[in-house]
């Protein structure tokens, strides 16, 4: 019998689109569209999504809670579990338009939350870790509810079906934010599950990915000691575990995250300076086991800003460009061309070397 | 009279056999002799044990050991071995004495487990263009680094020895072994930036020059134990049990103890050197910490410590408690390991395979979220460089090889080292004998070994699309069981093929 | 000059060396055919002298200034100017033993004419070095081994 998505582990080819702008203005999702529309024969149609950070202006101190369901029954359950642990401001199914292409949906509905205060001072935990671990709980112990969005002022949006056709389903030329990512996914052996396309995310960390990584288990069977549950089996959802565990809850810089998850070669750090060779060996050497092997180039989101990383190989393609306030990322020059043809430079992401991009002041 | 007749039978070919008498010469059990009545050359097979020396030296390849097809009655339940050890306990009223590792059918899982290989969806990596590492740290690593507001870490790292290649050499000790082999050892440890194992038999002075590549052990005998001694070796190890003989000590005859032997071990020469079952001082887990800690204080805290236990049946919760009581390399001996002698019934009969004590090990230092606070290092018949590819994939950081190593150094595993007549001088302290291992000239190839399996590690590495061997180790997907129960894959923590 | 050396502790008393420059120095330059059939027989240049506990391969020395060369009576026992080498002119040679009484090494033998190492000319080096399976003979430069 075909496994479905999270029995077993799917290995994916990708196309990924990025464009944040630096000054924070707010843009509609026709652009990101797009752009990963013109990338359509990388992806099968079995998987394609969106993650938009700014949409949510209104509820930006909620956390936006995004999920599937598949079934009623299994939604009633979950809300009991919701209504016992986090004060909903509001609640309702996310807004979508018929697209002949996008069949068989789940249920799909979106809350505005916090967590319940008596519950969290007794958890003794913060909130962004009260948040995950509730996501996660969901995730692993309620069967058929998927929870794929969970930070504040931004949302994933993503189904089963070509990218372009996702986000028209989602209304997303109807949404204004400052940072959208896009994935168009060519997963070689699923049966097609919702839950399954990217962007994968946790709390505000949205990961679009594109690679099949070699390190999967040994990057899983770390992360998992630190009380995440990798249910997806999927890379692009270790890799956001691992991004969080390692900025989030270690308080790493992004860029030091980024020296982990694609490190620099001992070759080369046997050639640094002293000072950099120690820091570098000791990045190594306390955290190998979040060191992500084989070719992936990825988009990472998070509230006010991205970052794009290749593997240390440069596996995987990744071109960036700048115009103005925006930068562009996507795994095809054409696919930036075609919503801003004459960038004022362009260039390819090199292997192992983070883009940080973030916005000028508040979000 | 005699009750059982020789194990092999020694064929002279006489069209080829010149009578030069090298064989006689060479063989320390003298199975070969010159007849000082003709001058020829002649054999008696009844003192033979195959060590395949003769073979080796004839230079008219006029001889071969062959298998004695005189046999008892076949019987599927009393086999020849089962008669005669029978038969020599008659006889001599004493424990049987075997060398080497278990040799008997039990399951090898490596050979039941498969790797991958990149195929279309990810590219595999070519080691001959792509570097592919395979430098591996050993010690407790701290779960997380802190910095300070300019980014600078201020975490003070604990101790970590880097071994370029995930291989190192199983603790044999001068006494067991010839001096001439652990130099040997020494010297390719050194040449190949990873490390030997002085066992439990000091260090010799002779290589104090390797001592940067030595893992100075510490077992329940203490032998050879100094201060000076603990702070020569880059790492110290605790030997609980060895895969050989879970649960008993050692015994050094007195016939080996000669005076090098008696210096370096820091006994009477001529003296049994007895290593007790326990450690006299280690009744308990809490034991072991204050020893561990006793050994840090001696070494300024500048040493990681490793504990050697052998893989018995509650290898994973022994192991969890030495890592929590201070250990910071944790070693598991697998039931396969081999011995210079050990007590027949225990070697063929207690403990577990390495390969399920590892899986164990590795998942429940995972489940305790204690892994990182230690590296897992793994013995017990790692006989080629794909058991090394498994082993790391399983969870080990690194491997210890011993029997293979002395492989190179000419063994060709006729096990019987506790005779102490080994003709390739390895297994032995008599000087006519350890003389014919040179080792300048046999230290080479252990380098040969060493770089042979890390260049196949690379390419396995490479097949699989990995460039870093951390990437590999604890990476279970990689691997495939083949024709396994539930049960066993369940324990490995694998798939079967095909899933 | 380059020459051969033995290692004293290395030795095993193995005399492999013995078989093998005896066929070095056969016609057949095959061990088992030098040993069985030739005739006359071939003879071993190096001997190893001593047993199991101690012992030690010896041959000619090829020394500066050969004794046995100033003694032969003949002329025939000579050193090449260029390699160094002593060896007898085999067609000079009459086998009458002084070389053999005047070595002080005892490296010479003679049957019918005199026979000593002459370092396997032509191959790549000595018979004796190459087959020695401890590395007990060296073949090095003499001021290598100073």
């Amino acid at each position: 019998m075909l496994k479905k998505e999270g029995e077993v582990r799917i290995p994916a080819g990708c196309a990924i689109s990025g464009i944040i702008d630096r000054k924070g203005n707010r843009f509609s999702g026709s652009d990101v569209i797009q752009s990963i529309a013109l990338m359509h024969d990388r992806s099968n149609g079995l998987g394609g999504g969106f993650a938009a950070y700014g949409i949510y202006p209104e509820f930006k101190d909620w956390y936006a809670l995004h999920v599937f369901y598949s079934s009623v029954d299994v939604k009633n359950k979950t809300e009991e579990y919701l209504n016992a642990n986090f004060s909903i401001e509001m609640s309702g199914r996310i807004p979508t338009r018929k697209v002949a292409s996008i069949k068989d949906a789940p249920i799909i509905w979106r809350y505005f939350a916090k967590p319940e205060p008596g519950k969290l001072i007794s958890s003794e935990k913060t909130e962004d870790d009260y948040v995950a671990d509730a996501v996660i709980a969901i995730n692993s112990t309620f069967p058929g509810a998927y929870v794929f969005s969970s930070g504040k002022n931004m949302g994933a949006f993503k189904a089963v079906g070509y990218p372009e056709d996702v986000g028209e389903y989602y209304k997303l030329d109807e949404y204004d934010g400052y940072l959208w990512t896009a994935h168009g996914r060519f997963p070689t052996n699923t049966p097609g599950w919702w839950g399954g396309a990217h962007p994968f995310t946790i709390l505000d960390w949205s990961v679009v990915h594109n690679g099949e990584i070699s390190s999967y288990d040994a990057n899983r069977r770390y992360i998992e000691m630190f009380g995440y549950d990798c249910s997806l089996q999927t890379d692009t959802e270790v890799i956001t575990y691992l991004f969080d565990y390692l900025v989030r809850k270690k308080g790493l810089p992004l860029k030091t995250a980024a020296n982990v998850i694609a490190a620099p070669m001992w070759e080369e750090i046997a050639e640094m300076p002293e000072k950099e060779r120690k820091y570098y060996t000791a990045l190594r050497q306390v955290y190998s086991s979040a060191l992500v092997n084989g070719p992936f180039s990825i988009i990472l989101g998070y509230t006010g800003g991205l970052m794009a990383l290749n593997d240390r190989l440069k596996l995987r393609a990744l071109v960036a460009a700048e115009c103005g306030d925006k930068l562009y990322l996507a795994s095809e020059e054409s696919a930036i061309r075609v919503v801003c043809p004459n960038p004022e430079n362009m260039y390819s992401v090199e292997g192992g070397v983070p883009i940080i991009a973030t916005v000028d002041g508040e979000v | 009279m005699r009750y059982f007749t020789s194990e092999f039978l020694i064929e002279r070919n006489k069209d080829r056999c010149i009578n030069c008498g090298a064989c006689a010469r060479q063989c320390a059990n003298e199975a070969h002799y010159i007849d000082p009545d003709t001058g020829e050359v002649k054999s008696d097979e009844t003192k033979c044990v195959d060590c395949q020396r003769c073979v080796c030296l004839c230079p008219t390849n006029a001889l071969a050991i062959v298998k004695n097809p005189n046999q008892t009655r076949e019987n599927a339940n009393w086999s020849q071995q089962a008669i005669r050890e029978v038969e020599m306990q008659a006889l001599t009223g004493g424990i049987l004495l075997s060398g080497m590792g278990n040799p008997k059918p039990y399951p090898v899982y490596w050979d039941k487990i498969l790797l991958n290989a990149s195929q279309v969806t990810n590219p595999s990596i070519d080691p001959l263009r792509e570097p592919m590492e395979t430098k591996t740290y050993l010690g407790a690593k701290p779960t997380q680094l802190e910095f300070d507001e300019n980014g600078n870490i201020t975490t003070e790292m604990p101790p970590m020895v880097e071994l370029d290649t995930p291989l190192m050499m199983s603790a044999m000790s001068f006494g067991s072994i010839s001096l001439n082999a652990q130099k040997s050892l020494a010297m390719a440890a050194k040449e190949c930036n990873t490390f030997f194992n002085t066992g439990e038999g000091g260090l010799h002075k002779e290589l104090y020059p390797y001592a940067d590549h030595a893992i100075v052990q510490v077992a329940s005998g203490r032998f050879g134990v100094s201060k000076e001694y603990l702070n020569k070796g880059k790492i110290i190890e605790i030997k609980i049990g060895q895969g050989a003989k879970p649960g008993i000590g050692g015994h050094l005859p007195g016939e080996k103890v000669n005076g090098e032997v008696s210096r370096t071990r820091m006994i009477p020469e001529h003296s049994d050197a007895i290593s007790p079952a326990p450690h006299h001082d280690i009744y308990s887990i809490e034991d072991l910490r204050q020893l561990i800690f006793s050994l840090k204080e001696v070494t300024r805290y500048k040493k990681p410590v490793a504990v050697k236990i052998a893989a018995v049946h509650n290898i994973a919760a022994i192991a969890s408690g030495a890592v929590r009581a201070g250990a910071d390399i944790i070693v598991i001996d697998g039931f396969r390991g081999g011995s210079g002698s050990t007590p027949t019934r225990l070697r063929d009969n207690v403990g577990i395979p390495i390969e399920l004590a590892l899986a164990a090990v590795d998942q429940r230092l995972r489940d305790e979220s204690i892994r990182q606070n230690c590296s897992i290092v793994i013995a017990g018949s790692v006989r080629n460089s794909a058991d090394v590819v498994k082993a790391i994939a399983l969870g080990a950081d690194a491997c210890y090889i011993g029997t293979s190593a002395l492989i190179a150094l000419g063994c060709n595993m006729c096990r019987t080292c506790m005779t102490g007549k080994c003709n390739w001088g390895i297994c032995t302290q008599n000087p006519e004998l350890t003389k014919r291992l040179n080792p300048e000239e046999k230290y080479k190839k252990v380098v040969n070994l060493l770089h042979a399996w890390n260049h196949e590690i690379q390419e396995m590495m490479g097949g699989m699309g990995i460039n870093a061997i951390e990437s590999l180790r604890g990476n279970r997907l990689m691997l495939r069981g083949i024709g396994l129960s539930e049960k066993e894959l369940e324990i490995l923590g694998i798939k079967h093929a095909g899933e | 000059m380059k020459k051969v050396y033995a290692v004293e502790e290395l030795c095993l008393n193995c005399r492999l060396c013995e078989v093998y420059c005896k066929t070095a120095h056969s016609v057949s330059k095959n061990v088992v055919k030098a040993y069985k059939f030739e005739n006359p027989a071939p003879v071993a240049r190096i001997m190893v002298e001593g047993n199991n506990s101690h012992s030690i391969a010896m041959q000619c020395r090829h020394c500066p200034d050969p004794a046995c060369v100033n003694a032969c009576i003949t002329g025939a026992m000579q050193k090449d100017p260029v390699t160094g080498i002593v060896t007898p002119d085999p067609n000079k040679c009459v086998g009458c033993m002084t070389c053999l009484g005047a070595c002080p090494y005892g490296v010479i033998k003679v049957d019918h004419m005199a026979m000593k190492c002459d370092l396997c000319q032509g191959m790549d080096e000595p018979a004796c070095v190459k087959n020695c399976p401890n590395n007990a003979l060296i073949y090095v430069e003499e001021e290598e081994m100073q």
